[in-house]
Order: structure tokens, then sequence, then C-alpha cells
């Protein structure tokens, strides 16, 4: 029979690992750092305040009635971006995004772009099921 | 549901309603319902049960029905807000951030609530313990998934993502103790005895997912360029999922045998359906934590499937459960909606199996589309899928239309005992309290 102690016990221990993982990711950064500028920091907000990721994703997170967006930016570059933002498609609303937001916008997705690639097939699959990239 | 097949029309239709609730907005409403409906029927199951669990009232009622005001005023600003195209969260919590604050106050006195009305640990079973992790993880995952909105967590896009998938990760395990606990309490009571819950094995099952719920999000995120150990641990920890599969398979006899005895009771089918849920969900979970099969179906509908059958299958089957329990107990008897139960649960079933494996149809032929050297345009591969698609919808309106006819008895029933026999109603009663109603 377990005793309250120890469950207790176990409890405390989980829940000090817990914190102590938390504590370093937020104290740490990723391997790969992108710069960024106050331009694409603001091209995050509008990202959010448009919820593009209610049909786009990064990373493969997100929506998926539109692509992937993690590295448009250096395959099909800033002015094809621009025209999707400016025209709209059958599917996607023309948001009537002012300049400014259209250049935020692009700058938030050359920095994604910048972070690393989501082309499942660039990773090494290894046959203890653990992947590199 | 609604917002759901009209998403579902979306894919089918392109453009459908685009000038006034285009996609960007039925998602998130969709979800966010979805959401709502979990985590508030998950607290209301708490409440219920933690009275019959201690004999006695809730602490304050009064603040009880503060949160409930809290968080019915917040969903509605925030259903308003997505109508009107007013955003400013991030995926899952697209509202604007302000509105996170009632929330926070609200599951605050939740928690107080809980506290008081609980007193001790000592000597509690494992609902007890489950519950009380659930209500403190979620107020943590939830605050944690806002730490956003300070430049220094914002500022580099895959440590924000991360910390996002971090919180969301624990918090689907925070709600599942609140439920998985409920399910747990439900099923002592139609037993009639506590010998599960004071048992060694609950009490390493209870800590098996308490590991998982803090150590196995970065599933989430295998693909993104973040810490290579954030993985490890994610795939290390994900593998102690075994041990529950393997209890499940080990246990199906004894599980076939109860499900037998109990099977006329409502709220233990739902149960029932639940188990063979929780099997199918784990089994494709397994296999989507091996980092080498997730590459493959990341960012694909396999994902989607996953999520419908743990929040369907899993989550409002046991919400239902539980619903049927208490409404049985504390209003009148199910009997005369025996058969539009059996319909709707049955049809609700079947489509949601249907439903799931278009998702996952849908998910392979996408998986292969990101694995090929020379792949066709996005567009081109969305038309590829659109006959999963229509088979998606197809299940979809039906599932709605068996939710609705499994909802219709709860609803009428509430309705006959708060508005035409609201002076002579029977009162709540105790543990142990039988479900009153037999199909038999």
């Amino acid at each position: 029979m377990v005793t309250d102690r120890s469950r207790l016990l176990t409890l405390v221990l989980l829940a000090i690992g817990f914190l102590l993982y938390s504590i370093t990711l937020y104290s740490t950064q990723p391997p790969k750092k992108p710069a960024v500028t106050a331009l694409s920091s603001k091209g995050k907000l509008v990202w959010q305040q448009y919820n593009c990721t209610g049909c786009h994703q990064v990373y493969g997170l997100g929506g998926y009635l539109g692509p992937d967006l993690t590295n448009t930016y250096s395959r099909k570059g800033p002015a094809y971006i621009k025209a999707f933002l400016a025209g709209g498609t059958v599917t996607m609303p023309n948001f009537q995004l002012s300049a400014e937001e259209m250049e935020a916008l692009v700058a938030y997705l050359q920095n994604i772009d910048a972070s690393g690639t989501a082309d499942p097939r660039s990773f090494t699959i290894h046959t203890n099921g653990t992947i590199e990239q | 549901m609604v917002w759901g097949v009209t998403g579902g029309l979306q894919y089918l239709v392109p453009g459908f309603l685009k000038q006034y609730l285009s996609f960007e907005k039925v998602r998130p409403l969709h979800v966010s319902s979805v959401v709502f409906w979990i985590i508030f029927g998950a607290m209301g199951a708490v409440m219920s049960y933690l009275q019959q669990h201690t004999g006695k009232k809730i602490y304050s009622c009064l603040l009880f029905r503060i949160q409930f005001l809290l968080f019915g005023i917040t969903v509605i600003l925030i259903l308003v807000s997505y109508c009107a195209g007013i955003f400013g969260g991030r995926e899952y919590w697209e509202f604007h951030p302000l509105l996170a604050l009632p929330i926070v106050v609200g599951w605050l006195l939740f928690l107080f609530n809980f506290l008081k009305t609980v007193g001790s640990l000592r000597q509690q079973p494992v609902y007890v313990w489950m519950w009380l992790t659930g209500i403190v993880f979620f107020l943590f995952t939830f605050l944690e998934s806002y730490l956003w909105v300070f430049p220094y967590f914002r500022m580099h896009v895959v440590k924000d993502m991360t910390i996002q998938w971090k919180s969301y990760g624990s918090m689907v395990g925070s709600w599942n103790m609140l439920l998985y606990g409920s399910s747990i309490f439900l099923m002592d009571k139609i037993n009639q005895h506590k010998k599960y819950s004071f048992s060694t094995i609950a009490f390493v099952l209870y800590f098996t997912g308490l590991f998982n719920l803090m150590f196995n999000w970065g599933h989430h995120i295998y693909t993104l360029p973040t810490h290579a150990y954030v993985k490890h641990i994610s795939y290390a920890v994900s593998m102690t999922e075994l041990f529950i599969l393997g209890r499940i398979i080990y246990l199906w006899k004894v599980s076939l045998t109860e499900a037998k005895k109990h099977f006329f009771r409502l709220s233990y089918r739902f149960l029932a359906a639940a188990d063979v849920w929780v099997f199918l969900t784990l089994v494709l979970a397994i296999f989507m934590s091996i980092p080498g099969i997730n590459v493959y179906t990341h960012g694909t509908h396999i994902t989607v499937a996953h999520t419908m059958g743990a929040t369907i299958g899993i989550n409002s089957f046991i919400l239902l459960a539980i619903a049927f329990d208490i409404l049985s107990d504390t209003c009148q008897s199910f009997e005369p909606f025996k058969k539009l139960f059996n319909r709707g649960f049955w049809l609700s079933n079947i489509s949601l199996l249907v439903f799931w494996l278009s998702l996952i149809g849908a998910g392979l032929l996408k998986a292969n589309w990101q694995m090929q050297t020379d792949p066709v345009p996005f567009q081109t591969m969305m038309l590829q899928l659109r006959p999963f698609f229509i088979l998606f919808l197809i299940s979809g309106i039906t599932l709605m239309s068996g939710m609705f006819l499994l909802i219709y008895p709860l609803v009428r029933n509430q309705w006959v005992c708060y508005f035409q026999q609201s002076g002579d109603r029977q009162k709540p009663q105790h543990f142990p309290r039988m479900s009153r109603f037999s199909i038999e």
C-alpha cells in the first residue's frame, strides 16, 4: 500500500523537475537565433491580429486550409507574398492591410524563414527513431 | 459543432461565407467552443462530484456563481469578438489577451473553492489528487501560454513556439486530469466501492500521466529547430505510455466482462465508448511520438484525427457519461428517451470512426505529398484530398446529428425539472447513488 507521504514526495519531486525544466527553457535561447528587427516584431503582432495561423502553418503548426509559410520568403520572395496579401485568393479574404502592416508581415516571414527549414525531406531518420536536420 | 460543419463546408466550397465568416474566424469559433465545453464541463464535473465525495456542499456557492458569471460573460465576449474579426492572441486562444484575465480570476476562485471544500489530501482517493493537479496545472500552463506578451519571450520565433507548445501540451494533460479523475469517481460509483481509486496501480497510472503531462509535450515540435534535449526527453517519456497501452490490452477481457455487466447503464456506455477511443487514440499518439514517424505525420490531418479522437471520443464522451449520471441523480429518469439515446449513441460512434478514418486517409496522402521530391502545388494536392474531405463533412454532419440526439434528453430533462417541477423536484443525492435508468 502506497502511503500519503510517498505520494506527496513523488508529487513534489516531479514538480521540482518540471519547474527546473521550465526555468531552463525560459532562460536559454534555441541554437539558431535569427536577427530580430522592430519591423519583424511588429509583424508577429500583425500575424496574430489577423489570425493568419487559422489557415496557415509555421513549422507544421497551425491551420490546414492554406500552405505552410515557414520558408515562403526564401522560396517565393517578398513580391510574391505581397501580391497575395494585396489581392487575397478565392479562399483568403483581402484583409485591406496598410502598407506598413504588409511590410511588417513580410519582415516577420523573413525572420521565420531565417530560423530554419520546415521541409520534412530535410530530416535524416535514424534507426532508433530519432531525427536530425 | 455548427462551426465545425461550417468549416468543413469551407474546405469543399472555397470562398463559402468568405465575406462574412471566413475560415480564420470559423476555426477559432469552433476550437474555442470545443475547448470551453471541455474545461467548463470538467469544472462542473469536479464541483458536482466533489460534493458527492465529501458528502457536503461546496465551500462557497457565491464564489461558484461569480466564477460561473465570469466565465459565461467572457466566453460570449470571446465568441462575439471572433465574429467581428477581433483577434490578438495565438492559436487556440486567439482572443485579445485582456480577455484571458477574467479566465485566470475565475480559475483562482475555482482553486480556492476546491481547496477549502477538500480540506486535506490525507487518505484521499486518486481522483482527488488528479483534480487538484489538474486545476493547478491548468492555471500554470494557461499563464505560461501568455508569456508571449513579454517581448523577451516572443522575440525569437523558435523560443516563442517552444514555450507555446510546452504550455499547450501540458494544458491538455491538465484538463485530462480533471476528466479522467471524474471518470474514475463515476466508475467507483457504478461499482459501489472505492477499491480501485485507493489502489497502488491507480496511483502508478496517475503519476505516469502526470509525468507525461510535464515532460511529453515536445512531440508537438519535433520538427522545430529547438533544443535537441526537448525532443529526446519527450521521445523517452512518451514511451512510458506503452505501459498504459499494455495494461489496456492485458485487461481487455476483464474490461469486456465489466462492459457486459454495466452496459445497460447510460453513463457507463459512454465510459465504455471512451475506453475504445482511448485505445485508438493512444496507439496513434505512440506512433506520432516516435520522431522518425512524426516527420511524416506532422502538419498533416493525422494530427487532426488524433485531436478529434481525443476531444470527441474521449473528452466529450466522458463528459456525456458524467452529465447523464449527474442529471439522472438530480432530475428525472431518462427512460422515455431510450430509443433516441440508442440511435444517438451508435450514430455518433460510427460517424466518429468514419470521421477519424477520413482524416487519417487525408493525412496519409498529404504525408506522401510533402515527402515527394517534386510535389504538385499545394492547391492541386488539396484537390486530391477532396474525396476524404467529402467523407469528413458527411460523417461530421451525422456525428453532429448523433450528438444532438444525445444532448436532447439532457436538455429536455433539465427543462422539465427546472421550469415545470421546480417546487417539488428531487434534491441531489449523495454517494453512493446509482443512476436510475435501465434500458433492460
